[in-house]
């Protein structure tokens, strides 16, 4: 058989069998295989493009977390440093306060101390006084006992206030 | 592969021995042609070949339909018998031979037949598949999964070329991209049911070729027509353009035709010198015959490997082509 000769009986049946198979096919195979890919390629474009979303979404959410984690790292830190410094003002303050009250207080002593002292001093030399006079009236009672040591001491105390006198 | 080409070397070697004038193109054009019996192994008396039915009308006596096993040796049956010239059935009227109105189940037929019914039920059985199940959900298992890429594959090359009204041309671009691929991997198996030289011949080529010429000229668009006819050229080559453009629009489907039709008879050519090579080697004595048949098996078995791939570009060439053609067809 001719090989470039087209044969008339399987043109007919070719013919004939491709466009049965073609219709077949194209009616009940293909269209219902790419129409369910494209479906399927439909979701799966779709089921991306929210996970993109979601995906946005959560990545906003994190900074935003971060940014809230941030501040609060910066409150945190800016509370500390304050409190820090509240206490050495406090601190300080306390310090002044009790120094000044030491002072006050150290003060006060002195100025008791210094009374006391005055008082105890008064009262010594009232003692003293009093205990002078006790002796000198024993004393004197010793020497007075005779009249004329008696007459004798009048004397004198008489010379002595004369002379008092003149000197005045 | 090459325990084909063993099984073929112990089926045809009692043959070889047997005619002693090996005549290398008769087996070769007997086996990528068409005829009307499917012959399956043995020899001469021994042969054991499908008959096919023969289906022809004469002018005269009208319808006709025997099996061809009537005819077998050139044997005369109802008026009819096997030319020695063109190798049809003719019909003898007053001694002459007279060709009549011949549409007989020959063997590419017959193949034509079985690898439509192939292929229709591998398609159908992977679209349900799609029908069954949620595709949303569920990955495609088993047939579906083995044909849906390269439905994927003709499908995304009509929606590259073609543009917005894919979807009206992806069905015929699979069609013929999966009869032309199966018909191709049918031919390089070398016994029943495949081994018929399907799409190696220019009378099925040229009906794929013309399905495309008639879808890109039916559906051509005024755009197109304009091109054709009227293109946006200086003024005196507006009279020779329509005569190019109808001549290129022409050639189109021949070379779609050609192309097809001699790469894959080419390749069965190759295939088959190879193997006849052990054959005019077993008269040159052992040490050659041993050598040219271990030489000649690697050679096949490298041939056959790369029809494999010839087979898949053809079938993608093809619908390459067809679908380009129709893309500039449907241009606005």
């Amino acid at each position: 058989m001719n090989l470039v000769t087209p044969d008339g009986g399987l043109l007919f049946w070719m013919t004939l069998i491709f466009l049965l198979l073609f219709f077949i096919l194209a009616r009940f195979g293909f269209p219902i295989i790419t129409g369910m890919v494209e479906k399927r390629n439909r979701h799966i474009d779709e089921s991306l493009r929210l996970a993109r979303e979601a995906e946005e979404r959560m990545n906003s959410l994190a900074k935003e977390q971060e940014k809230l984690l941030e501040d609060t790292r910066k409150e945190q830190t800016r509370i500390l440093h304050e409190a820090a410094k509240t206490k050495e003002h406090i601190i300080a303050e306390a310090k002044t306060e009790a120094s000044e009250e030491a002072a006050m207080l150290l003060a006060k002593a002195k100025t008791e101390i210094a009374a006391e002292k005055e008082s105890a001093l008064r009262d010594i030399r009232k003692e003293v006084a009093l205990l002078s006079v006790d002796v000198a009236e024993k004393v004197m009672r010793e020497k007075l006992s005779s009249d004329k040591e008696q007459v004798l001491y009048i004397d004198r105390l008489i010379d002595e206030f004369v002379t008092k006198q003149k000197r005045t | 592969m090459r325990r084909l080409a063993l099984i073929l070397l112990l089926i045809l070697c009692p043959l070889a021995a047997a005619a002693e004038d090996f005549e290398v193109s008769e087996i070769i054009f007997e086996h990528i042609g068409d005829s009307y019996e499917w012959h399956l192994w043995g020899a001469g008396e021994r042969a054991v070949a499908i008959h096919l039915p023969v289906i022809v009308r004469s002018k005269t006596s009208g319808w006709h339909v025997f099996s061809s096993k009537h005819l077998e040796a050139g044997e005369e049956y109802e008026g009819f018998r096997i030319s020695r010239e063109s190798g049809k059935v003719v019909e003898i009227v007053d001694g002459q031979e007279v060709k009549p109105f011949d549409i007989s189940i020959t063997k590419n037929v017959l193949s034509l037949i079985l690898s439509s019914i192939l292929l229709a039920v591998l398609v159908l059985l992977a679209a349900r598949w799609y029908r069954r199940h949620d595709v949303e959900n569920e990955a495609p298992s088993g047939l579906a999964a083995l044909l849906e890429p390269l439905v994927l594959m003709v499908h995304n090359m009509a929606k590259e070329n073609i543009g917005e009204d894919y979807k009206r041309y992806s069905p015929f671009l699979c069609t013929a991209f999966f009869f032309i691929l199966l018909n191709n991997f049918l031919g390089i198996v070398p016994f029943f049911p495949g081994g018929a030289n399907l799409t190696g011949n220019i009378a099925v080529t040229m009906v794929l070729a013309l399905c495309t010429f008639l879808t890109v000229n039916l559906f051509g668009t005024k755009h197109y027509y304009k091109e054709i006819f009227w293109p946006d050229v200086p003024a005196f080559l507006k009279p020779i353009m329509p005569v190019i453009e109808v001549f290129s629009a022409l050639v189109k489907p021949i070379s779609l035709t050609i192309r097809l039709f001699a790469n894959m008879l080419a390749g069965h050519i190759l295939i088959l010198s190879l193997v006849c090579i052990i054959f005019i080697m077993y008269k040159f004595g052992p040490v050659l015959f041993g050598s040219m048949t271990v030489i000649s098996v690697l050679f096949g078995l490298f041939m056959d490997l790369l029809e494999c791939l010839v087979a898949f570009i053809q079938a993608y060439v093809f619908t390459m082509l067809s679908s380009i053609y129709i893309g500039l067809s449907r241009e606005k």
